[in-house]
């Protein structure tokens, strides 16, 4: 009880703090940078200019504090922590990326990372958009979506739990609690212990991926496809295309750009991938990511902090393209704005 | 009568026609509906066994699978009798007696054994000796007898009886009473919500003020730190795990609440003015300018303009940072650490996960209850949730 109550406090206080930064400000800006005003009402001196100047830094000023903080400052930090040793004492050299280079387990995470994003990007997307059009034709559309959709709001770490459980082994003779062992056993085959099983272990894992982000591509590219123009379509169907023909030649290159953004997207998440591999196997049986990997050195022993910044920039460098691709095409659409 | 005959047989052949010109197209009628199905029979049947298991009886949980949870099941367990404590002189003979189920579980028992290495062969209808030599009769219903002509002795162990039984089928909530009171769930339950509201209010306010002038105002160097906000969208977390793990370690803030609300808000951040930003440089340019001849300051717009016209923006953002922060594991785990005592949902599942992984009736009725809200706000608040979405990732 006491702790909501501290909670409550907080948050009081932090909301309190946060409006008395805006209000305050503000009021500071309109009184002491106020215009003179004569006794007649003509304006002796005016502040306008320096008021217009500085309250747009007023306004940014908390987001690129806090920003600068936690992503910017982190990023050059974690760079000078890669030459240093496991307690950022002692300069290194390359010694934390010559281990890296030479170590099985840092080869082994980034062959499987680079699997992830090979196959839960294209295989989200493809679910997500053959069931998005193959919703846009029924009356129960909002109700078929919203059960693909469903997964997005569940915990990575809920979703590893569901298929822990969907996954589960018992030895031969015993009853089988998990679905796929009880539908190979009534089959007639031996049960499988599933996450260990190499290299299928990790396309288990991956389903896992697939299943949340599925729901994401295809609420996206449900709604990009409703943006096709009728009159198209038409136009296809009255040129006698079938609707095969419509849908790779015509929907297709016409939500091409929605594509690509749904599965740089559905890509950066699945680069990042931690939670999943953590609960299941915790990068047993070689299934291994470059975010589990991370985590294991950050906090083996004591910790090697130089080990762990060179596997997350590794992360980092794999994402440096999308960010370049990202911001240009940003900075395209601002130049139109 | 032959005229409505032939009537009916042209209508049979024009129906034979249509059928002929249109049974493809109701095929493909058939085959889209049967596809989606077949999705969403995929895509919730993981969740929903998950759910029915968390209410089933623990022990049938584990020795059926959920599918068979509507049917009666049969299964073969040991459990012990009662001990000389509860035995009673009857007729002169010493006399034990009780029922072989489990508290709370009742059904009926077919056969009987007294070596859990062997299957139960005995009929219940049959008096049999168990292995020290008393007496043993049972009944259907699980009621037992153990008779001796002597006393007990005091140092009698539990017989161990081996029984086939069949069980309906038994719903219950205890697994949810026993994560709750005795996994520690319910306290993680409080602090994952101490973590999220914090940590969804405190980005909106920093975002939107920061989105309006980045939409509306100028100021030197305004592009150049909108395309850097933009670039931190895909910044991976993990980057900013390692230095300030260290500040936080530095100041003493490891382990505790604030740690998390800032840095939840730093890392929602660059996504709530990126939508905020796309939101609120949309809105039309009269508005704005008229107010500004009306003799508002950039302030008085801010407040009393663009805040209430940007509530369905700032509610997808709301949504989807609180469903972010509620799920996460990474930042807790890291931040918050496993040394300190507080825990929030994820943390404690996966630690479940390690310690009491086989127990299903624990791991999916704490999985559940760290669901339950999530999905609660995705159900009600789905199409905000929903705009949100598409307002972050196709616009540019």
């Amino acid at each position: 009880m006491s702790e909501i109550l501290n909670a409550a406090l907080f948050v009081t206080l932090g909301v309190g703090a946060m409006l008395l930064y805006y209000y305050g400000s503000n009021w500071i800006l309109e009184t002491a940078l106020a215009d003179r005003v004569a006794s007649d009402g003509t304006i002796t001196k005016s502040f306008t200019n320096i008021r217009q100047g500085v309250r747009p830094w007023i306004f940014v000023a908390p987001a690129i504090v806090l920003l600068s903080v936690y992503l910017a400052y982190p990023a050059l930090a974690t760079l000078y922590y890669s030459f240093f040793d496991a307690n950022s004492e002692a300069f290194v050299g390359l010694a934390n990326y010559q281990w890296a280079i030479g170590n099985d387990g840092f080869r082994q995470a980034v062959l499987n990372n680079v699997l992830w994003i090979l196959v839960v990007p294209l295989a989200s997307t493809a679910f997500g958009l053959l069931i998005a059009v193959l919703a846009d034709q029924v009356s129960w559309e909002a109700i078929a979506k919203a059960f693909i959709f469903m997964p997005m709001a569940i915990s990575f770490v809920g979703a590893s739990i569901i298929w822990n459980f969907v996954y589960d082994f018992n030895a031969p003779g015993n009853p089988q609690i998990g679905i796929l062992n009880a539908m190979i056993t009534s089959l007639g085959f031996e049960p499988v212990n599933w996450l260990n099983q190499q290299p299928l272990n990790n396309f288990l894992l991956m389903v896992i991926l697939i299943w949340i982000q599925t729901g994401f591509a295809m609420v996206i590219l449900s709604s990009a496809l409703k943006g096709v123009p009728d009159e198209t379509l038409e136009a296809a169907r009255i040129d006698g295309a079938n609707p095969i023909e419509i849908f790779f030649r015509i929907m297709i290159p016409q939500i091409a750009s929605t594509i690509a953004v749904v599965m740089t997207t559905i890509l950066i998440t699945t680069l990042k991938v931690f939670d999943i591999v953590q609960v299941m196997t915790n990068g047993q049986s070689d299934t291994e990511v470059l975010g589990n990997f991370m985590f294991r050195w950050m906090f083996r022993g004591t910790g090697d902090d130089g080990k762990a910044a060179v596997i997350a920039l590794t992360i980092m460098i794999a994402t440096i393209p999308f960010l370049i691709w990202n911001t240009r095409r940003f900075y395209r659409e601002e130049q139109l704005r | 009568m032959s005229s409505v005959a032939a009537e009916q047989t042209h209508v049979q052949s024009s129906n034979t026609a249509v059928t002929k010109v249109q049974w493809k197209e109701r095929l493909g009628w058939l085959a889209v509906r049967a596809t989606l199905v077949f999705f969403i029979v995929i895509w919730t049947i993981p969740t929903f066994g998950l759910l029915i298991s968390s209410v089933r009886d623990k022990n049938q949980l584990l020795t059926s699978g959920w599918w068979t949870s509507f049917l009666a099941t049969t299964t073969t367990t040991t459990n012990g009798t009662l001990t000389a404590d509860a035995a009673e002189e009857i007729d002169g003979q010493w006399v034990i007696q009780g029922n072989i189920f489990p508290e709370g579980q009742s059904g009926t028992v077919d056969v009987i054994g007294f070596s859990a290495l062997r299957p139960p062969d005995i009929p219940v209808s049959e008096t049999t000796e168990t292995r020290d030599g008393f007496t043993f009769d049972i009944q259907p219903n699980g009621d037992y007898t153990l008779t001796s002509a002597e006393p007990f002795p005091e140092d009698m162990r539990a017989q161990q009886v081996t029984f086939t039984a069949v069980l309906p089928p038994r719903w219950t909530l205890e697994n949810y009473d026993e994560v709750l009171n005795a996994a520690g769930i319910s306290e993680s339950f409080i602090n994952t919500a101490i973590v999220a509201i914090p940590s969804t209010i405190i980005p909106i306010a920093i975002a939107a003020f920061a989105a309006y002038a980045f939409a509306w105002m100028k100021f030197p160097g305004r592009l150049g730190l909108l395309i850097v906000v933009v670039g931190m969208l895909v910044v991976p977390l993990q980057l900013s795990l390692i230095p300030i793990l260290k500040l936080y370690n530095q100041f003493g803030l490891r382990g505790e609440f604030p740690a998390l609300w800032l840095a939840h808000t730093a890392f929602g951040l660059p996504l709530a003015i990126y939508l905020l930003y796309n939101y609120i440089s949309q809105l039309p340019r009269e508005i704005i300018e008229s107010a500004k001849i009306d003799g508002a300051s950039d302030f008085d717009i801010f407040t009393r303009l663009i805040i209430p016209l940007s509530v369905p923006a700032l509610a997808a953002f709301a949504i989807f940072q609180f469903l972010w922060v509620w799920n996460d594991f990474l930042v807790a785990l890291v931040f918050l650490g496993t040394t300190s005592g507080e825990q929030v949902l994820t943390m404690n599942i996966n630690a479940l996960n390690g310690s009491r992984g086989e127990e299903w009736h624990i791991m999916t009725s704490a999985a559940f209850i760290s669901m339950a809200v999530p999905l609660l706000v995705f159900f009600s608040l789905q199409r905000y949730f929903v705009r949100g979405l598409v307002a972050g990732s196709v616009k540019g």
